[in-house]
């Protein structure tokens, strides 16, 4: 991947960040944390990987994605915006009556939106039946996923994982955003659910560890992914809550926070700051 | 005409209607109970089976339902619709997506495996989710049309069958299931009795205890619960005046309960509930029928209170 695609992907993600957090400002709630950890993911999945059309949100033969730690909404939306499925102005609509940006994403009403999730473990079982369904109809899309660390937690998770394995789903890629917090704190201190990576092999599944901030690691897991038969993918991707806001990064308190007027606007400022020097790097 | 379980006729009716390649039955672990066996010997090819983890199941079924497929997912009832809920409420209810719910043993005619395993609560369950519609068949031809309904309906439906071979009401040559309407067995100006899945034989039976004691009562099946046939019903209560409801299912949230609600606001009239109040048991299914008063005495006796009560 060259110098200038990542500088690309990474502006986009801090676009998406911008999205994510305009659009819990405004509705005074929502998730920004694990929201910014997976904006570099989301980028890179929409921008880069996922085949997908905006227009034809539809297409039975698109790549899937689905947002298994639906709580993380405001990135999803913040992508699919950017992405052009709806005006970028719309995710101030989020969460209020008369929006179809519902508090977790829903498949009814948004459009690019797969499945409807938020409530945890569930996300990975149904990115399992789509991709069963590709199996049976030969077909060649692939299923992305993206779970919380904290989510590993639900046994959900692990009948879902076997039932990858068992089916042999190796056009289904999941995600896990390892940022090491859940919203009573540390996740090895709440209920450890580590070893994630080794759960997963042991559970039969092609394991990768990387850096969720780290355009070229996480498409070369990607792409790795692709070329592995007989076994799905899970990407551990290390990742840091809050990324790139200075006040949220590696804050459990800022998992279900929305930011006020004040930290908002210094936030948008961090973002827009941090995107100015990307733009005049080379 | 022979006896048999509905749950027998549920894995036939796959079986006959399930040439449709879009169509994909899921079980966990329990398709030599739940018959759906009986679909994977003729299309093993899209027989799914997902071991013991039926939340999985649920959310499987959703997935798979999003590629377009029309997705039969089935277990026993205590665990599609007690253990599962969430999944079936948020995955497929809210949703709205095409999944089939076969769930099978429901009530306490599931005898000798007890309590745990005798469902009473899913109709009350799957009543509380919109978009899900209930169907609940008294024998074999019904169930067979029941789940060809189920298949030509889009959305979500849960059908509920029984372990307990049971006897045919329905007229294999006349009979034609309409989802969503009741069936009128026996015209009656007395008292009505409203009567769903294996109650359905002993309304009957009521019905002919009464009309020896000088009764006149009227026998409905209710085979969709959900949507309730609400016509039906207000014309029973204002040319009858009197309702008693049977179910093999616990006392409140079930039939019992989704007929008051269309009478309590529309058309009142004196009721009375039978199901069961109360956990199951061990023991062998037609004691424990008896002896949680789902019998034709017991509704003709409680159709008698209804009447006293005009």
């Amino acid at each position: 991947m060259d110098k200038a695609k990542i500088k690309q992907l990474s502006i986009t993600a801090n676009n998406i960040r911008k999205n994510a957090l305009t659009a819990v400002h405004y509705a005074a709630s929502g998730h920004p944390g694990g929201s910014l950890s997976i904006a570099d993911l989301m980028s890179l999945l929409y921008f880069e990987v996922m085949n997908i059309d905006p227009k034809n949100p539809k297409n039975p033969d698109r790549d899937r994605f689905v947002l298994s730690k639906g709580h993380c909404a405001p990135a999803l939306y913040g992508t699919l915006a950017e992405r052009g499925y709806f005006p970028v102005d719309y995710v101030k609509t989020f969460r209020s009556a008369s929006s179809f940006l519902q508090g977790h994403p829903d498949m009814k009403g948004v459009p690019g939106v797969d499945m409807s999730s938020g409530s945890l473990g569930q996300g990975i079982s149904a990115a399992c039946g789509m991709a069963l369904a590709g199996k049976l109809d030969n077909k060649n899309y692939r299923v992305y996923t993206v779970l919380g660390d904290g989510e590993c937690e639900e046994g959900q998770v692990w009948e879902a994982a076997m039932f990858a394995a068992h089916y042999k789903l190796d056009n289904l890629t999941a995600f896990v955003d390892f940022n090491g917090l859940q919203i009573d704190g540390d996740i090895t201190k709440v209920m450890n659910p580590t070893p994630i990576d080794k759960k997963f092999e042991a559970f039969g599944w092609n394991v990768i560890v990387c850096d969720a901030h780290n355009f070229e690691e996480l498409y070369n897991a990607i792409n790795e992914a692709k070329t592995v038969k007989g076994k799905p993918t899970m990407v551990l991707m290390k990742s840091v809550k809050g990324k790139n806001v200075s006040f949220m990064e590696n804050q459990a308190s800022w998992h279900g926070t929305a930011p006020n007027a004040e930290q908002y606007a210094q936030a948008i400022a961090e973002l827009d700051k941090i995107n100015a020097e990307l733009e005049g790097s080379c | 005409m022979a006896k048999k379980a509905t749950r027998e006729s549920y894995g036939e009716a796959l079986a006959k209607f399930g040439a449709n390649e879009n169509i994909l039955v899921l079980d966990a672990d329990l398709s030599k109970s739940t018959k759906t066996d009986t679909f994977k010997k003729v299309y093993p090819e899209r027989f799914i089976n997902v071991g013991i983890a039926e939340g999985n199941m649920m959310t499987v079924a959703a997935g798979l339902a999003t590629c377009g497929k029309t997705v039969f997912a089935s277990s026993f009832a205590m665990f599609a619709a007690g253990r599962a809920f969430e999944q079936v409420r948020n995955s497929i209810g809210y949703t709205n997506l095409n999944v089939k719910i076969g769930a099978t043993h429901a009530g306490i005619s599931v005898g000798e495996d007890g309590a745990s395993h005798q469902c009473l609560e899913d109709i009350g369950l799957m009543r509380t989710i919109p978009n899900m519609v209930i169907i609940n068949p008294a024998d074999d031809i019904e169930t067979e049309q029941a789940v060809k309904a189920a298949i030509e309906h889009d959305g979500p439906v849960y059908m509920r069958f029984g372990r307990l071979a049971v006897e045919t009401v329905n007229d294999p040559a006349t009979y034609k299931f309409e989802l969503g309407k009741g069936v009128t067995l026996k015209d009656g100006r007395d008292v009505t009795i409203i009567a769903t899945g294996l109650m359905v034989p002993q309304a009957v039976e009521a019905g002919k205890i009464l009309a020896e004691q000088g009764i006149d009562a009227r026998v409905i099946n209710i085979h969709t619960i959900k949507p309730i046939d609400q016509e039906l019903i207000i014309k029973a209560s204002k040319e009858t005046g009197a309702i008693v409801t049977a179910e093999e299912h616990y006392i409140m949230g079930g039939l019992g309960s989704a007929v008051a609600e269309v009478v309590a606001q529309n058309a009142p009239c004196p009721m009375r509930i039978i199901g069961t109040d109360r956990f199951g048991k061990s023991g062998k299914p037609a004691e424990l029928l008896k002896e949680y008063g789902l019998t034709a005495e017991n509704i003709a006796e409680k159709a008698k209170e209804a009447m006293s009560m005009k």
